[in-house]
């Protein structure tokens, strides 16, 4: 049997050993609130894993992970850093929930749902691609002003919603169209009653596989890879860079916009100010952890979906606070192993002409 | 209409410019000797909190002053370690720690004060001067000790970059690294110093920030440490460049304050966004002229 190349077994061993790293620093938090780590965890995953309720909540909650993951994940292969998911999902969902409100009743219902779908995607593409780009034309770092984009997008959409668009008396918009709107799970399978899973699920999916596809087994995905993986190499080899910094960005805006398919459309039928509530932010830990590739963006979003599901259960005990804590150190943590354990690996291995 | 309106306008103007020249220091400091320095914002919000916290536990101002800045330089040198020890790339490990902060600040906050927007009001150092009107508002600013102590420290900030041995190592630990580690200079001690600086400097911001305030609010230091490494590149990462920058930031919220109070036709929303659109100008259209530290960003792999 072959081993595995080093490269390959650091890929594996890394993620494993920062899961376990967070899972310690994880369980001295819970102590530190004064609760049983054993029965927390226990509560947590009783009330997410152990219910058909709560898978779908997970499921639910995954979604938005998924798209802001692979968001951030997309631009990272060619080597940019899109830390503005969060500005992009929230005016990508508040396009889709003004063409889904605007439309007249009685849409037919794939021009509802594809006209909706896609003023998220557009709009989120086009937030998306502002910080690409600037960086491509005047060379400033797209992590300020993708920063500084959600910062805008927050108060422009406070603004459009607050002054326009606010039904009287509330802080959302009107509800958008009856066809627009995205079919439960629980209306096919009585299951999943009560969970707000909706066939956005299977979008975001489709999404990751469509990356998958575009990033490698397509002339662009390879271009988009080679200048993340070498910029000057990948130049001499005829590859624009400011093309692939603006359409790396606008394809991971593209995926951000998309999240008002699952909040707006399948879910609350209308835009709410402040429906965000980090999903962009944890979109970096999601695509890091899941190593920026589609699969890995999947399963990592699904730890994160229970994470978030998780603590809502345990709030009582523990502050639900505590699962941004855990993204953060996610982060920290894959990033200090993945060299860490390479260099122990190459440490630990024979070197070449060692007999 | 107040004759003084120009005097109270600049003392207002400096009061908010502080914590961003402060922040913008540090990150001079950090991207000086090499190492970008997203973890501003963190670094701001985390010694917010920990002043906050200290004065509360302490119900002493100054022992507040010391936590905050700790608080701040600890967050430092977690950027240290992560870029330093573990050779991670310094802006994905900045994100990660300003996330880090924000997370770790609501959960403290939380636990301490069972509230998910502010603390309880605590003891900050007060100004030694004031009294009624104009001249008392000047008074209160030129008299504040910590208003001092920044400015001792943006003045000794110049002096240790340009003549001190330290900032001569630190410069060339940001241009050349391996030049330096040839003449004997250990580039992870001296880079070290450089991001410790930076979170004394951004910390003392950030406690200057909930020190106004005697509170900490949830995500106080709103975007700052960003905004202050845009002031530094504006600044052309001199020191005294990046303190006049962010008079310009410090201006422009000053204005978007004062319209706000005076109740303009413009709406308040598109007034905040004043600050954040002046930044994006800012970076896009300074950077390509301002040539940043040769080494920034660039992860050292010597010894």
């Amino acid at each position: 049997m072959r081993t595995p190349s080093l490269e390959a077994r650091a890929a594996v061993l890394s993620p494993v050993v920062a899961l376990l790293v967070v899972f310690a620093v994880g369980n001295v938090l819970v102590l530190a609130c004064g609760q049983s780590p054993l029965s927390v965890f226990g509560a947590l995953l009783d009330g997410t894993w152990g219910n058909p309720y709560g898978v779908g909540q997970v499921l639910f909650k995954t979604t938005p992970l998924v798209l802001t993951g692979l968001a951030v994940a997309i631009p990272f292969r060619a080597g940019f850093f899109n830390i503005g998911a969060e500005g992009q999902a929230v005016l990508g969902a508040l396009a889709t929930a003004i063409v889904g409100a605007f439309l007249p009743p009685g849409t037919p219902w794939i021009v509802a749902v594809g006209g909706s779908v896609g003023a998220g995607l557009v709009v989120g593409a086009a937030w998306g691609g502002i910080p690409g780009l600037l960086r491509a034309r005047t060379g400033a770092h797209e992590v300020i002003t993708s920063i500084m984009l959600n910062f805008i997008a927050f108060a422009l959409a406070n603004w459009l919603v607050a002054t326009w668009l606010a039904m009287p008396e509330t802080l959302h918009t009107a509800p958008v169209v009856q066809t627009a709107r995205l079919a439960r799970f629980s209306s096919f399978w009585d299951v999943f009653e009560g969970s707000a899973l909706n066939v956005s699920f299977l979008l975001a999916l489709a999404v990751a596989g469509a990356t998958s596809w575009l990033l490698f087994r397509t002339p662009l995905g390879f271009r988009l890879r080679a200048v993340g993986a070498n910029p000057r190499a990948a130049e001499y080899g005829g590859v624009s860079l400011p093309h692939m910094a603006t359409l790396s960005m606008a394809l991971g805006g593209a995926c951000a916009g998309l999240v008002g398919t699952n909040f707006v459309l399948g879910y609350k039928t209308y835009y709410e100010d402040g429906f965000s509530g980090g999903i962009g932010f944890m979109g970096i830990a999601v695509a890091l952890l899941g190593r920026n590739r589609p699969l890995g963006v999947v399963g990592a979003a699904l730890l994160f979906g229970t994470l978030s599901q998780g603590t809502l259960v345990i709030n009582a005990l523990v502050p639900k606070e505590i699962v941004e804590v855990l993204q953060a150190l996610v982060i920290l943590a894959v990033l200090a192993s993945s060299s860490e354990v390479r260099a122990r690996l190459s440490r630990d291995a024979p070197r070449k002409g060692d007999a | 209409m107040n004759a003084f309106l120009p005097v109270v306008f600049a003392v207002q103007v400096v009061r908010i410019s502080l914590p961003y020249a402060l922040a913008a220091l540090g990150g001079t400091f950090s991207e000086r000797g090499g190492v970008v320095n997203i973890a501003l914002e963190g670094i701001m919000l985390s010694a917010a909190f920990g002043f906050v916290f200290g004065s509360f536990v302490t119900g002493n101002a100054w022992a507040g002053v010391g936590a905050g800045v700790l608080a701040g330089m600890l967050l430092a040198s977690l950027l240290a370690l992560m870029t330093l020890r573990f050779r991670a790339d310094a802006i994905v490990a900045g994100v990660a720690l300003n996330l880090l902060a924000m997370g770790g600040t609501r959960f403290l906050l939380k636990r301490t004060w069972d509230s998910s927007s502010n603390s309880s009001r605590v003891m900050a150092p007060e100004a030694w001067g004031g009294g009624e009107g104009t001249w008392g508002a000047v008074a209160s600013l030129v008299t504040h000790p910590l208003v001092l102590l920044s400015l001792a420290l943006i003045a000794a900030s110049h002096l240790v970059l340009y003549h001190t041995r330290f900032g001569l190592r630190l410069r060339a630990c940001g241009e050349h690294p391996e030049a330096a580690a040839t003449m004997g200079v250990s580039v992870r001690r001296v880079r070290l110093g450089g991001v410790l600086l930076a979170g004394l400097f951004a910390g003392l911001g950030g406690v200057w920030l909930a020190a106004s305030q005697h509170q900490f609010t949830d995500n106080m230091s709103g975007g700052r440490g960003y905004i202050a490494l845009a002031a530094m590149i504006f600044g052309r990462w001199n020191p005294l460049g990046a303190a006049a920058a962010c008079l310009l930031f410090g201006a422009a919220e000053a204005v978007q304050i004062h319209l706000q109070g005076q109740g303009t036709v413009i709406p308040t929303q598109l007034l905040q966004m004043m600050p954040y659109v002046l930044t994006l100008i800012t970076v896009a259209g300074f950077r390509g002229r301002a040539k940043p530290p040769a080494a920034s960003g660039r992860t050292y792999e010597g010894p």
